[in-house]
């Protein structure tokens, strides 16, 4: 497609704005690397270190697993989460609150460019994280890798569903204490009651059943499958709840984005 | 083809009703008429006005153009293309300068442009922009942080925004405020060069000698309604050769539709 300015010169036009929205939200959070990368790394090392250090003895999982190993996948995938969610809702109630998302709502950018845009990025911000973690984990233990398909496999789509998930409390939320209720009363408490710490079977029937109905315990738990070859539900059980979910949530997304909820008046 | 249509376009806000309350019941009330049946057909190439007092309906106008608000009924379009319909032509036809100083705090101006282009599918523009950026008085602030700039930089950092692209029409609202005068004038000289090369101008502004030396046809508008279209030339002169700046505050004071004048 061509444009022909007024001036006579014509614009040779891809018709694409994708690539730059990927691109500027990858650099939105590497120009802040120290606190999107290293912040949650040093956490996710502090708990390591506190309950390493206190359960290393006292529990083992699986039969074998020492305990530091089992819960380095679970802190390596809860800052992958976090992390996922954090980048497209922070993007979108700053650009919200600060008045530039008029920049984006402005351009012939689809729905669908922006989705993938902003679901694009974070995914590559919680796999960052993710390795980062990892990496400092190699100075107390090192993981065996039984399965490698299944953690990238898990961390993708898991990345995934909680940048859908950003890009919604983004997109619902006007206020930053209306994203903050969101990541307090919704977010932390199903990453932390999803096994990050300890495995299901280790809690009684009732909460076990419980967990079973929060999406994050499955991807947790295929995600450890793919490092031990052992998990509390069979990966193939986690992989189709949690493919489910990235579809039910990319649909609801889409939804908001095509109908301009709250972002077109 | 005209290069801005507006045809019966009229705009209700709905009552907005705050907390859980909103989820289960729909909010009483009428809402806020901003727009009643506006018809307006602006021409390639021409320096178009539109004025009235705040709360008139000029920006809702403006961002139901740009597909920041939609229209409750009629229609709007952009050099041929529905602002709903085919959005994707009539956005790359448009450029629009925001009423409010508003920018992202995390990149250069440079970066900012290119971001902007890249939005319109031109993620290789460095040429035009920098002829931008030298028109607009911004080639030494390039690679300036955009928190780093006076709020007139920032203003010309919105304006360099609009035209990226390169639309053949650019709509300025009131681009001038708070903006000293030197810069307003070095602004006003790009712009109604870009005029003169055929780009049509959109110019809402509260400094009505502005409108009065740079736009050709100027239409007023009024609680949502358009109270006055006319050139400028034979506005002032209906009105004895008194400054526009009389004429708006007469006409504004008297508030009723002229409607043969309207429907111009």
């Amino acid at each position: 497609m061509t444009i022909t300015t007024a001036s006579g010169k014509h614009i040779a036009s891809t018709a694409m704005g994708f690539p730059t929205l990927f691109k500027k939200e990858l650099l939105r959070f590497w120009k802040v690397s120290f606190q999107t990368v290293a912040a949650p790394v040093m956490t996710a090392l502090l708990y390591l270190v506190v309950f390493a250090q206190v359960l290393q003895d006292k529990v083992q999982v699986y039969g074998l697993v020492p305990y530091t190993a089992f819960l380095i996948p679970g802190l390596m995938m809860m800052s992958m989460l976090q992390n996922s969610f954090a980048n497209p809702s922070s993007s979108l109630i700053q650009s919200r609150v600060t008045g530039n998302l008029v920049f984006v709502l402005l351009t012939p950018m689809s729905h669908r460019e922006i989705f993938s845009a902003y679901v694009l990025a974070a995914i590559v911000r919680g796999v960052v994280v993710g390795l980062c973690v990892w990496l400092v984990s190699l100075c107390f233990i090192s993981l065996p890798l039984a399965q490698p398909i299944w953690i990238l496999s898990f961390a993708i789509i898991s990345c995934g569903i909680m940048a859908i998930m950003g890009l919604i409390a983004g997109l619902t939320s006007e206020k930053f204490d209306q994203l903050a209720a969101f990541q307090n009363f919704l977010i932390m408490p199903a990453t932390f009651l999803s096994g990050v710490f300890y495995s299901v079977h280790t809690l009684p029937t009732f909460w076990q059943y419980v967990s079973h109905w929060n999406p994050i315990f499955y991807t947790i738990d295929g995600f450890r499958h793919g490092f031990f070859g052992v998990s509390d539900v069979s990966p193939w059980h986690s992989l189709a709840v949690v493919i489910g979910v990235f579809v039910a949530l990319a649909a609801l997304a889409l939804r908001l984005l095509s109908s301009g909820y709250k972002l077109r008046t | 083809m005209h290069a801005v249509s507006f045809d019966h376009v009229s705009k209700i806000y709905p009552p907005r009703r705050e907390g859980i309350k909103s989820w289960f019941s729909k909010p009483s009330g009428t809402g806020l008429q901003a727009l009643n049946d506006v018809s307006l057909n602006i021409e390639e190439g021409e320096f178009f006005g539109l004025l009235g007092p705040n709360g008139a309906g000029k920006t809702t106008l403006i961002s139901i153009l740009a597909g920041l608000a939609r229209a409750s009924s009629g229609r709007a379009s952009v050099c041929g293309h529905d602002v709903v319909t085919d959005y994707k032509k009539s956005r790359r036809a448009l450029g629009v300068v925001p009423q409010e100083l508003v920018f992202d705090p995390f990149f250069t101006v440079r970066e900012t442009l290119r971001i902007q282009s890249g939005y319109f599918g031109l993620p290789r523009n460095d040429d035009w922009i920098d002829e931008i950026l030298a028109n607009l008085g911004l080639s030494d602030k390039a690679d300036s942080n955009m928190r780093a700039l006076s709020g007139g930089m920032k203003r010309r950092v919105l304006v360099a925004q609009a035209l990226v692209h390169r639309p053949p029409v650019i709509v300025l609202d009131e681009p001038t405020a708070g903006v000293d005068v030197d810069l307003r004038r070095s602004l006003w000289e790009f712009i109604a060069r870009l005029n003169r090369q055929g780009h049509t101008i959109l110019l809402t502004t509260h400094y009505l000698e502005e409108a009065e030396s740079l736009c050709g046809r100027i239409a007023m508008l009024k609680r949502g309604q358009i109270v006055s279209l006319s050139t400028t030339s034979a506005l002032l002169e209906k009105f004895g050769g008194r400054s526009l700046e009389d004429v708006f505050i007469e006409i504004m004071k008297d508030g009723t539709t002229n409607s043969s004048e309207a429907q111009a």
